[in-house]
């Protein structure tokens, strides 16, 4: 990774000063998110442990056990002492099965005590830990890829994405961009895929703006980019999202099917989605703590904010976001590696001096986060129609993309809000992308902002700012802050939002066994 | 004047550009295909300014030349919006000040449609098409109240958020099921509600056309494609602008 470090002096007390308040905003969530479950998380313990399918309405056979399980005893002890307490008792020879007979209400469910709980709790745990040994021979896997086919030349890593809403369509589309020069290749989903609250099931081949993330869906486009890598001589990494109602269970698949990378934002589901705050934050966790198994990479959603909010007057808030970003990943058990930071180029461009703005933000975040692979993400706001002027608009992306070291670029195309990028389109993206990094890729070398000048200023102002916040988050509290409408504009109670009814409060019995596992190894 | 033709440097001369790609190798021939595509158009004689390969299979083509069609400007035919849009700074403004308060907008996907896919791109913060959704809107107070909702459950939240529009989206269409929905919502506002306390009704869906509302029983219907800015302006213009119930219901 190309390091600019140092380039900007920021006093390292008020740099510990952010971080140590984005750490004592996070606690009380994370707090909150040890203190409770949702459907999802013991959803993704059963589908660990192997359950997969959908019965003939396409309801995946994990909802069904589950819906049926929490009707007999609720919630609030997780899933795993009731199941394998139904198939110790010979219910079932196996889940599959046990699913099938729950759906059909042949099968009642207890919470087993004394013997028999602790009986429950060695076989789910064997179970889930055979689903891990999965997702570890997955990991393993990808770093044997990798040294066999190498890591893309240059950084950033060029990052491109499929949205036909069908797989088999993604997937020439997909192996055509990584002969052009994409080293990253994201599957965007149909909208609304995050509402839903269960994992299609299958390939799919209708989606609305983008295809469905499913378990076999991330087979397939794994395969195909893993054929594109033997032929390139370069591994091609594959992403999709986890955001939603299904972060746990869709993190979960990504680990058994070896994406490489996935959305995942603490707050863009709140926010933007109207999710509950706690429904995120407990899905958040068990996901990230997935991911960290499985050696994925995490993109975040700062960028979103600056597509609501002014990109000037809410730098601040993208700063505040990514340190919350950071605390949370590091506390799930992520690396500095895996944290793609998210930011954004979206500064009215009628501004003046809005590039050295850009400049001084995308520096600030790159010094902030030496060792994270921070995901520079295009303009699209002032992308107006106008095509011409948005392929100068990328340029001067790129560009900062280039003077300042980013880990992932994401490739803008000059006909966003038009149309689905053409093959066109994206061959003329990539060409600027090279252009600019092979003009002013090691601009950086000799790149030093005047200590006291413009974007030195700037930047230690956005900071100042993103500890202001931050202070005002820790007087209140990050939930009443979020309740308050301080991200995004956005007003999101606790006591509200999409999900709600899939959270419970842990009782003393609870017990999941994936949680177990991954916070030992942790 | 009303025959024109396009203009380059000189008045007449009919230039233009054009770009595309066709699905076959870089050669001669492919250059060729070019031009004959570009004279079917119109433009000869046609000028192949660039042509590059795209992988083994595509080529890609900058074109110009004169076009020999005229252009008759007084047969242009333009269907007119009858509500201006509105940024969301333009439709807070004239919501704050002809309302003095915030407007509530009630949205829904009745029936048994579970797809929010158009609901949300309407009403989400996230938005549609590079608009943020009516969320956005300091001055809409926006109640989803998302998929399979009941039409008696959406009277009653109507009711209870004082709501001045109601979006209803459908999305299937099985057995005319958009049109049986939405007619059976239209019917219990009017039952529910007096004439000039009704809110405004809204539907929308990519199968309905803007023709419909009468026989859908709502005030306006909107089709694929729409953006949140569209609606939102159409609300302010019927709700603030043409007060359509609005200063009623303050009295009242």
């Amino acid at each position: 990774m190309t390091r600019a470090v140092k380039k900007l002096d920021l006093d390292p007390v008020t740099v510990r000063k952010a971080r140590t308040l984005a750490r004592k905003a996070g606690k009380p969530i994370v707090n909150i998110a040890k203190q409770h479950t949702t459907v999802s998380v013991e959803r993704a313990v059963l589908r660990l442990a192997g359950l997969a399918g959908a019965d003939s309405e396409g309801i995946p056979w994990v909802n069904r056990l589950a819906d049926t399980v929490r009707a007999d005893v609720g919630l609030e002890h997780g899933l795993a002492l009731p199941v394998w307490d139904a198939l110790l008792r010979g219910e079932a020879e196996d889940l599959s099965v046990l699913a099938q007979k729950a759906a059909s209400g042949s099968v009642t469910f207890r919470l087993p005590e004394g013997k028999d709980a602790t009986r429950a709790r060695t076989a789910s745990r064997k179970a889930a830990a055979a689903g891990l040994k999965k997702v570890d021979a997955r990991r393993k896997e990808r770093d044997r890829l990798i040294k066999r086919h190498g890591d893309p030349e240059q950084r950033p890593w060029i990052y491109l994405i499929v949205a036909t809403g069908d797989i088999y369509e993604d997937i020439p589309q997909a192996q055509a961009a990584a002969r052009a020069g994409a080293d990253i290749i994201a599957v965007i989903r149909s909208t609304g895929q995050s509402l839903l609250d269960y994992v299609p099931e299958g390939a799919t081949r209708e989606g609305f703006a983008g295809t469905y993330a499913t378990q076999e869906n991330f087979r397939l486009m794994r395969a195909a980019l893993d054929e594109s890598s033997r032929e390139l001589g370069r591994y091609i990494r594959l992403t999709n999202y986890a955001s939603g109602l299904c972060m746990p269970e869709i993190a979960t698949l990504a680990g058994l099917q070896r994406l490489d990378m996935m959305l995942n934002d603490s707050m863009y589901g709140i926010l933007f989605r109207d999710i509950n705050p706690i429904r995120t934050f407990v899905d958040q966790r068990f996901s990230r703590q997935i991911h960290a198994r499985a050696g994925i990479i995490i993109n975040t959603g700062e960028d979103n904010y600056l597509t609501t909010a002014d990109a000037v007057d809410a730098a601040h808030t993208v700063t505040v976001s990514q340190l919350l970003n950071e605390y949370f990943a590091k506390e799930a058990g992520l690396e500095d590696w895996q944290l793609g930071l998210g930011h954004a180029f979206e500064i009215t461009p009628e501004i003046p001096d809005s590039f050295r703005l850009e400049l001084a933000h995308a520096m600030l975040a790159r010094q902030l986060f030496p060792d994270a692979p921070l995901k520079w993400m295009p303009p699209t706001r002032h992308m107006t129609g106008d095509v011409f002027r948005g392929y100068l608009l990328d340029g001067f992306f790129n560009l900062v993309g280039a003077m300042t070291g980013q880990g992932i670029l994401l490739v803008g195309m000059m006909t966003e809000a038009v149309v689905t990028p053409w093959i066109s389109d994206r061959d003329l993206a990539l060409q600027n992308v090279r252009y600019v990094l092979g003009a002013a890729g090691n601009l950086h070398e000799d790149f030093h902002p005047a200590p006291d000048g413009f974007i030195a200023n700037r930047a230690r102002q956005v900071l100042g700012e993103s500890i202001d916040l931050l202070e005002r988050i820790v007087d209140d509290g990050l939930l009443n802050a979020i309740g308050d409408g301080t991200f995004g504009l956005m007003k999101r109670p606790q006591d509200a939002g999409r999900g709600l009814d899939g959270v419970a409060r842990r009782s003393s019995q609870y017990y999941n066994p994936a949680i177990e596992l991954l916070e030992e190894a942790q | 004047m009303s025959i024109i033709r396009p203009y380059g440097d000189t008045t007449g001369d009919g230039m233009v550009q054009m770009s595309f790609t066709l699905p076959i190798p870089h050669d001669k021939r492919a250059e060729g295909a070019a031009i004959q595509l570009a004279n079917k158009m119109g433009m000869d004689p046609a000028l192949v300014v660039h042509a590059k390969p795209m992988g083994p299979d595509f080529t890609f083509f900058v074109v110009y030349g004169p076009v020999n069609h005229l252009v008759d400007t007084s047969k242009v035919e333009v269907i007119e919006r009858d509500y201006p849009l509105l940024s969301p700074k333009d439709a807070n403004l004239a919501i704050r000040k002809g309302l003095r308060r915030r407007l509530t907008v009630v949205g829904a996907c009745i029936g048994t449609d579970a797809h929010t896919v158009g609901i949300d791109a309407i009403m989400n913060i996230k938005g549609f098409a590079g608009e943020k959704g009516l969320e956005y809107y300091r001055e809409l107070k926006v109640v989803n109240l998302g998929a399979q909702v009941a039409v008696p459950e959406l009277v009653r939240r109507a009711k209870a958020e004082k709501a001045d529009a109601i979006l209803v989206s459908q999305v299937v269409t099985q057995r005319e099921a958009h049109v049986l929905n939405t007619k059976e919502m239209s019917a219990a506002f009017r039952e529910a509600y007096s004439e000039e306390t009704r809110p405004v009704l809204v539907a929308g869906g990519p199968r309905f056309t803007e023709a419909m509302a009468g026989e859908l029983g709502v005030d306006r219907v909107f089709g694929r494609g729409t953006t949140p800015g569209e609606v939102a302006s159409y609300l302010v213009d019927a709700l603030v602008t043409r007060r359509k119930h609005a200063a009623v219901r303050r009295t009242a």
